[in-house]
C-alpha cells in the first residue's frame, strides 16, 4: 500500500527521519551488536584482553545447571502467571459483558491496576504477606501454614506469581471485554433458541469465538512475565531465597551487576533476544495483523 | 437480546464486586499503612482501619524522606520521574511523527530499508541489551542525566508504526487541496496533518506517559546519585534488608504517591487510555 499523492524533495525526508534513525542506531543497534560480538569473546580476569572463542560462552551456559533452572523457572512463571491472570480476567469480563447496570463503573474500577508499576506491585504484596508483619500472614499462620516467603523458595515463587498475575488482570480484562463485545449478539441468541444453557453457550460459542483474543493475550502475558516481573522480583525477593526466584532477565541483571563474566552475560542477552524475536514472530504470524504492507 | 434471569444477574454483580475487592485490597492496605505508626506495623499489630498519622507521614515522605536508608525527599524523586516520563512520551511522539511523515509522504532512496531499520526495534525491549546500552550511555557521559534516562527508551518503533498507519488513512484529496492553496510539505504537515493526528497523539501520550513513569530496570542501572533517583528506584532502596529498619509508613506513602499520577491518568482519561492501549498493544 502506497500513497499516490506525495511531495517531491531531495533533502527534507532525510532530515525528518534523521532524529529517529540516529537514536535507534546509537541506542538500539549499536548495543545489540555489542552484545552479539561480546557473546563470542572471552575476557581475561582483568578485563584487559579478550579472545574469540566461537560458541564457548553459549556451551558453558547450557552446561550450567543454574542457567537451565532459570529457563525452566521462567517458563513455569510465565505459564502460571498467564493461566491464572487470564482465567480470572475472563471470568470478570464475561460478567461485565452482561447488560448490567453500572457496567462502565465496573470497567473503571477494574482497569486501573494497569498503571501500577511493577516495583510498587512488589512492595504492596510483600507488605501484605510479609512473614513477620503482613496482615494476611496472620491468617495463613492461624490456618496452620508455616508461611515465610523470605525463607521458603516455593512460597516466594507463589508470591511472585500471585503479584504478577494481579497486575496483569486489568490488561487482560480490557482486551477480553473488547473481544466479547465484538462478538455479534445474534450468535448467542441463536444458541439460546437452540436450547443451550449459559455454561454450554460459553464453552461452545463464546470461547471458540474468543480464541484469537486468548492467543494474542497468551503471547502478551508471556512477554510480560519474561520482562516486567523484574521489578516485582527485585523489590520482593531479589531473586532469593537462594536462587528460587531468579528468572532469565533477573539473571542477566545480577550476573552483569557482579561484573564477572561479560561474555556469559552477553550470551544470555542474545538468547533472550532470540526468544523475544520468536515470540513476536509467532504473534505476527498467527494473530490478525495490525500493520498492513 | 438473550434475557438474563434475575438470579444470574445478582451473581454477576457479586462476582464483579469480589473481583474489584481483590484488585483493590493491596492498595487499600497501602493507604491504611501510610497513616499509621511504624512501631505498630513492625510488631505485626497493624490495624485494618486508617490511623491518625496521615499528615505527618506524607509531609515527611514528600519533603524529607526516610531518616535511614534514603534521605532523599520523595517529592524530588517524583519530579525526576515526571521529567523522565514527559521526555519519553513527548520525545517519542515528536521523532516518530516526523519520520512517519517522511516515510508515507515522500519517495526517496533507502526509504524502505530505513523503515525496516526502525520497524525491527519493535521486537526488543531494553532489558535484553541492558549492559551494552549502559556502556554506551556511560561513554557518552550521560549517566545520572535526564538524557541518559530517556533517550534509550525512546528508541522504539511503536509510535512510528501507529502514525504511519494513520497517515495512510488520510485522504489524498487533503494534500491536493492544500497544494492548490500553495502549501509546501512543512505547511501541509503543520496545518493539516498535525491537527488531524491530535487524538492519536493524545492516546499515545497517555500510554507512553504511564510506561515512562513506571520504568524501573533502566533508571536503576544508570542513576547512582540520590538526587537523580526516580520514585520507582527510590522505593526499592527504602526497603532495607534488615527489616527492623524499614520505615513502613513512609514506604507505603511512597507507594501511594508512585501510583497516584498514572492511576489518575487512567481513570481521568479512560477513553484515550483504552484507545492507546488497544492501538499500541503495550
Amino acid at each position: 500500500m502506497q500513497k499516490q499523492a506525495i511531495f517531491q524533495s531531495k533533502l527534507l525526508p532525510y532530515a525528518l527521519v534523521a532524529p529517529q534513525l540516529a537514536i535507534v542506531l546509537i541506542f538500539f543497534y549499536w548495543p545489540a551488536l555489542q552484545a552479539v560480538i561480546q557473546s563470542f569473546l572471552l575476557q581475561d580476569a582483568f578485563g584487559l584482553s579478550s579472545t574469540f572463542v566461537w560458541f564457548e560462552n553459549y556451551i558453558e551456559l547450557f552446561k550450567d545447571a543454574a542457567y537451565f533452572e532459570a529457563i525452566v523457572r521462567t517458563f513455569f512463571f510465565s505459564f502460571a502467571i498467564a493461566v491464572s491472570s487470564l482465567s480470572f480476567a475472563l471470568l470478570l469480563a464475561v460478567m461485565a459483558d452482561k447488560p448490567l447496570r453500572g457496567s462502565m463503573l465496573y470497567r473503571t474500577l477494574l482497569i486501573w491496576p494497569y498503571a501500577v508499576a511493577p516495583p510498587v506491585v512488589g512492595v504492596l504484596w510483600i507488605f501484605m504477606l510479609h512473614p513477620s508483619l503482613g496482615v494476611l500472614s496472620r491468617y495463613l499462620r492461624n490456618m496452620g501454614i508455616d508461611w515465610n516467603p523470605l525463607l521458603n523458595g516455593d512460597q516466594a515463587a507463589a508470591l511472585i506469581i500471585l503479584a504478577a498475575a494481579w497486575k496483569q488482570i486489568s490488561y487482560n480484562f480490557l482486551f477480553f471485554l473488547a473481544g466479547l463485545q465484538a462478538i455479534p449478539k445474534s450468535v448467542f441468541e441463536a444458541a439460546a433458541i437452540d436450547g443451550a444453557r449459559p455454561m454450554r453457550r460459553f464453552w461452545t460459542v463464546t470461547f471458540p469465538l474468543l480464541s484469537p483474543t486468548i492467543f494474542f493475550l497468551l503471547v502478551v502475558n508471556i512477554v510480560y512475565a519474561f520482562f516486567d516481573t523484574f521489578g516485582i522480583i527485585d523489590t520482593m525477593t531479589r531473586g532469593g531465597p537462594g536462587t528460587s526466584t531468579v528468572t532469565l532477565v533477573y539473571k542477566v541483571y545480577s550476573d552483569g551487576l557482579l561484573g564477572g563474566n561479560l561474555g556469559s552475560s552477553a550470551a544470555q542477552s542474545v538468547i533472550l533476544m532470540v526468544m523475544v524475536i520468536v515470540l513476536t514472530g509467532i504473534q505476527f504470524r498467527f494473530v490478525e495483523r495490525k500493520v498492513t504492507y | 437480546m438473550v434475557e438474563e434471569e434475575g438470579f444470574r444477574r445478582y451473581v454477576a454483580h457479586a462476582i464483579l464486586w469480589i473481583g474489584i475487592a481483590i484488585v483493590a485490597f493491596p492498595v487499600y492496605i497501602a493507604i491504611v499503612a501510610s497513616t499509621q505508626d511504624n512501631a505498630l506495623i513492625a510488631n505485626g499489630q497493624m490495624s485494618l482501619l486508617p490511623g491518625g498519622h496521615f499528615f505527618e507521614v506524607y509531609y515527611q515522605t514528600i519533603f524529607v524522606g526516610t531518616s535511614g536508608s534514603t534521605r532523599e525527599p520523595v517529592g524530588n524523586m517524583m519530579l525526576n520521574s515526571l521529567v523522565m516520563a514527559l521526555a519519553i512520551a513527548i520525545g517519542k511522539i515528536a521523532i516518530s511523527i516526523i519520520s512517519a511523515y517522511a516515510i508515507v509522504y515522500f519517495r526517496f532512496p533507502f526509504r524502505m530499508p530505513i523503515f525496516w531499520i526502525i520497524f525491527i526495534t519493535l521486537m526488543l525491549p531494553v532489558e535484553v541489551r541492558i549492559y551494552p546500552t549502559y556502556k554506551i550511555v556511560a561513554d557518552l557521559h550521560m549517566l545520572d542525566s535526564y538524557a541518559g534516562l530517556a533517550l534509550p527508551l525512546i528508541a522504539s518503533a511503536t509510535a512510528t508504526l501507529l502514525f504511519r498507519q494513520f497517515f495512510m488513512t488520510v485522504p489524498d484529496e487533503l494534500l491536493e487541496a492544500s497544494r492548490i492553496d500553495g502549501a509546501g510539505p512543512l505547511r501541509f504537515f503543520w496545518d493539516t496533518l498535525l491537527p488531524l493526528s491530535r487524538t492519536n497523539m493524545a492516546a499515545l501520550f497517555v500510554i507512553l506517559f504511564i510506561l515512562g513513569w513506571n520504568q524501573y530496570l533502566w533508571p536503576l542501572l544508570i542513576t547512582t546519585r540520590d538526587d537523580m533517583q526516580t520514585i520507582q528506584v527510590g522505593i526499592r532502596k527504602m526497603i532495607t534488608t534488615t527489616d527492623a529498619l524499614t520505615e513502613w509508613p513512609i514506604v507505603m506513602a511512597t507507594a501511594v504517591l508512585a501510583m497516584l499520577p498514572p492511576v489518575f491518568v487512567v481513570v481521568a482519561m479512560q477513553k484515550l487510555f483504552v484507545r492507546g492501549l488497544v492501538e499500541t498493544e503495550k
